[in-house]
């Protein structure tokens, strides 16, 4: 099935099986390897991209329902020559260990900054309990999040 | 220049490709030709195969190949213990297909594969199986009937019965002035990862040479095991570790589909990759905990402990897998814990069952024990109308008294003792950082609907198993250095830690080393790997021998070079110098390697104290952690951010067991968790009041680092504090606590029979 959509601000055209995923879409064709699988049925949230700003589950949303669609994954919020304020924080705070949840954890925060910059810690929580972690404990993440609040704020 | 990596919090390495989505795990790899393995897992508990038939499965477009036992003549190849590889367990052991019967749901009965996923999950439809059911077992005390037996051939469903033995306790409970006997519980949880298992396959058949990617843990073991039943030279096999989504325990052990899968790769001349899925994983890999104990303790009136006797019962599963005895043979060493028990007499028994095989999860047999012991304490204290706290301090094992020698075992003896520590220090610290003394007001009282209680206990953890472990460092040819290990890595870290205490041993700034290779086969003649909380300790140790070795042959080879004596070069940064100030850069030495090994038959013990402040909501049994403290004294501390992300990270997977994670089975051995949805794991907003304190007062006297292994003591102590702590807010309704994981349905059936 062909579908045309927008991925980390490249147009891409992709002809997939119907019942193709849009995370196996992004990791077997698009070969976008940042979006990682935990459960394949929408509770883990390691496979949360960002479509249109909204974090989603990619495994819940099937590569045609992405059609005219701007995506964001892992690698579109990242650079090569340093970290992102949202990733440093994460660095500074050790809230990612064996790194299977991290683009998972990093999109879903970025979605909740770039709309909530002045969330508060309670907020955090309640919306990264969608993403499963198994290592952290989630105290160095909730941490990372809030202390990246400020690079979100407008002024 | 001295240097002081080791003992800072020095961001970690690993994290610039993690955070970058630039990790590369297993199903990332993606290699031309690749075609994809799906398991046919038995969906019956206990049963007799009468038939498998492919032929309709065979016959769908994409489907390459459809293995099963048949294909493995005379029978498939059967996967052997690692750890207390006792000849009482042989028979228990599992073929890596059923062929015969089945013994749990989830069994690999064969091995589909197919272009892709998907058509590999189609053609399992199309395979019809028939099996004879037999009746399930799925209790331990359904097991010890031995009506129906999962191995008829052995005329008994139990494997063995540890005993840990330490003077003579039945002569001590005959004349104790205090007793006290209960059952204690502890359900089936297990150490899930967010990535699940995988291994992939490459099959050289030119050179003869198979590549399985996908090791964890232990590659030099498993590839032991697979070179033997797949019948190559061990040195044609290279085990590859990639990144790897969390271990803890449970992955990197050899499992059935770390044969199928090089089985498949030969067998296709193909590489051939398996991803387990989410389901998969909550029934094949392996379970833990599930234990029972009738446990009795003798008491002097006044509070000193004088004897422990009792008898475990663990539900082991189908089959004895590679770790598998490790949780009961604990229970049976490590139920005094850090207390001074001069009279213990434990024994364990082994019971086979119709469920998952269990295996090690972080602080295997000691969550168990923790439970039991620290249940038990509380209730003697109350009944000996002792302060819990002062029970608790008279009977640690005093600094003085270390090193202290826990009970012996049999069969398979390993003799033990506590290294080092002050007990009473960490006991204190947790006091305080809780604020015991202000709270202690609140214990069962009612503050706005909700009762409050607190609890405090002791652990200790072992760490630091041998056998060896092995570490080589090599010069670049930029003049960088690159540093090889055996250990494996898990998440934990290693690449930030052995280069912090490469820099410090080599006195060169971190940026030199480059690169911390770990994990595969290929990085030293002969490793061992990550198990036991051993990295640190038996890494790090062999790499300080590496570095010795380095310098001496560095030293030599400069001497040389530079006209002086060995004993007068010096490195710095860059390059080598002589007295006068000649010089060499480093990289004029490219490829200089030397390795450096460390054994080791003692265990170190990082310990602590753990105190929770919770408040029980009567109405639905929701238990909310006010405050909870974890204090433990690692020895010497190489990164202080790394520890704590273990304390942090193990204390909430001993939440998740205390309060959440269960799996489920009905009578017949079907799991009734099948899904995320259904296995409960904390998430962000479960248990957001968590603090953990590292001390590293005492540092182990038994290898040259002096650091102890960590990675389990904060979920060790985390179950008995909890039960305690709910036990406390209840305390108006005696509630019958004797069980775990306490979810809000046992919370709430406790909290509303309140004996008048």
């Amino acid at each position: 099935m062909p579908t045309n959509f927008e991925v980390n601000g490249k147009p891409v055209s992709v002809n997939v099986e119907a019942r193709t995923t849009l995370a196996d879409c992004l990791r077997h064709h698009l070969r976008l390897t940042g979006t990682h699988v935990g459960c394949e049925h929408g509770v883990c949230g390691a496979c949360t991209v960002i479509v249109d700003g909204y974090a989603v589950r990619s495994c819940l949303m099937l590569t045609a329902q992405a059609e005219g669609a701007k995506v964001t994954t892992v690698e579109g919020l990242s650079h090569d020559d340093a970290l992102t304020p949202l990733q440093a924080s994460f660095r500074k705070h050790h809230a990612l260990q064996c790194g299977f949840c991290t683009p998972g954890m990093i999109t879903t925060a970025h979605a909740l900054l770039s709309e909530e910059p002045d969330c508060d810690a309670d907020r955090v929580r309640e919306v990264l309990s969608g993403n499963l972690c198994r290592c952290t404990g989630y105290i160095s993440i909730v941490e990372a999040v809030l202390d990246a609040r400020q690079a979100y704020k407008k002024s | 220049m001295k240097n002081a990596f080791i003992g800072s919090a020095i961001e970690r390495r690993e994290d610039l490709r993690f955070l970058r989505g630039r990790g590369e795990y297993l199903d990332d790899l993606l290699p031309k030709g690749l075609v994809y393995a799906v398991i046919l897992r038995s969906s019956v508990a206990h049963g007799r195969i009468v038939s498998i038939d492919i032929k309709a499965a065979l016959k769908i477009p994409g489907v390459h190949a459809v293995i099963t036992a048949k294909d493995m003549p005379p029978s498939p190849p059967i996967v052997p213990m690692r750890l207390q590889p006792l000849p009482e367990f042989k028979p228990f052991e599992q073929p890596v297909l059923a062929h015969d019967k089945v013994r749990y749901v989830g069994e690999p009965m064969a091995v589909v594969i197919a272009d892709s996923v998907a058509i590999g999950e189609d053609a399992l439809e199309a395979i019809e199986v028939e099996i004879e059911s037999l009746p399930a077992v799925a209790d331990w005390r359904v097991a010890q009937r031995d009506q129906s037996l999962l191995f008829e051939g052995q005329g008994t469903n139990r494997s063995l019965t540890f005993n840990a033995v330490k003077g003579d306790a039945d002569a001590v409970f005959a004349t104790a002035p205090y007793k006290r006997r209960e059952t204690l519980r502890v359900g089936r949880h297990y150490g899930l990862t967010m990535e699940p298992r995988g291994v992939m396959a490459e099959w050289d058949a030119a050179a003869g040479r198979l590549t399985v990617s996908g090791a964890a843990k232990v590659p030099f073991f498993n590839r032991r095991i697979l070179a033997k039943q797949i019948g190559l030279p061990e040195d044609a096999i290279d085990m590859i570790e990639n990144d790897v989504g969390g271990g803890f325990g449970a992955r990197g052990e050899f499992y059935p589909e770390d044969f199928l899968i090089p089985f498949a790769a030969r067998h296709l001349n193909r590489p051939v990759k398996w991803t387990e899925d989410r389901r998969e994983n909550l029934m094949a890999m392996n379970h833990a905990r599930e234990a029972e104990v009738d446990v009795e303790i003798a008491c002097t009136r006044d509070g000193k402990i004088l004897a422990l006797r009792g008898h475990a019962h663990v539900n082991m599963g189908a089959y004895m897998r590679t770790n598998g005895a490790v949780g009961a043979r604990n229970i049976a060493q490590f139920m005094s814990g850090p207390y001074r028990i001069a009279d213990v007499k434990l024994d364990v028994s082994l019971w086979m069952t119709n469920k998952t095989p269990v295996g090690t999860y972080r602080g295997p047999g000691r969550f168990e024990t923790d439970f039991f012991r620290e249940r038990l304490l509380d209730m003697a204290a109350d009944d000996l109308r002792i302060d819990r706290v002062e029970f608790r301090r008279k009977n640690l094992v005093a600094h003085g008294e270390m090193p202290y020698t826990l009970a012996s075992i049999a069969p398979y003896p390993h003799e033990d003792e506590l290294d080092s520590g002050d007990y009473q220090e960490t006991l204190d610290r947790c006091l305080k950082e809780i604020g015991w003394a202000d709270k202690a007001k609140l214990m069962g009282q009612m503050v706005d609907g909700r009762y409050h209680g607190l609890a405090i206990g002791c652990f200790i953890e072992g760490g630091a198993a041998g056998p060896k472990e092995m570490a080589r460092l090599e010069i670049n040819d930029d003049g960088t250095i690159s540093v090889f290990m055996g250990s494996s890595a898990v998440g934990q870290g290693v690449e930030t830690v052995f280069a912090q205490i490469a820099a410090d041993a080599l006195e060169i700034p971190m940026d030199r080393i480059r690169w911390v290779h770990h994990g595969s086969t290929s990085t030293v003649s002969d490793g061992y790997g990550a198990y036991h909380s051993r990295s640190v300790v038996m890494g790090g140790s062999a790499l300080l021998d590496a570095a010795n070795n380095f310098r001496v042959a560095l030293n030599e080879e400069a001497a040389k070079r530079l006209a002086c004596k060995a004993s007068d070069v010096t490195l710095s940064e860059d390059k080598v110098s002589a007295p006068g100030g000649k010089s060499l850069p480093l990289s004029a030495f490219a490829g200089l390697t030397k390795e450096g090994a460390f054994l080791n038959k003692k265990h170190t013990y990082s310990y602590g104290a753990q105190a929770a402040h919770v408040a029980v909501d009567p109405k639905i049994g929701h238990v909310e952690l006010i405050d909870y403290v974890v204090v433990q004294d690692a020895g010497r501390i190489i990164n202080p951010l790394t520890l704590k992300g273990q304390v942090i990270g193990s204390l909430v997977q001993g939440l998740g067991g205390a309060l959440m994670e269960h799996l489920v089975y009905d009578d017949e051995g079907q799991l009734l968790t099948g899904s995320l949805a259904d296995y409960l794991l904390p998430t962000a907003s479960d248990f957001p009041n968590l603090r953990a304190y590292v001390m590293d007062k005492h540092p182990s006297p038994i290898n040259p680092l002096g650091a102890k292994g960590a990675g389990e003591g904060g979920m060790v102590g985390a179950g008995g504090v909890i039960a305690n702590a709910v036990a406390n807010a209840l305390q108006s309704f005696k509630p019958d606590l004797r069980e775990l994981p306490l979810t809000p349905t046992r919370v709430w059936e406790m909290a509303r029979k309140r004996v008048v």
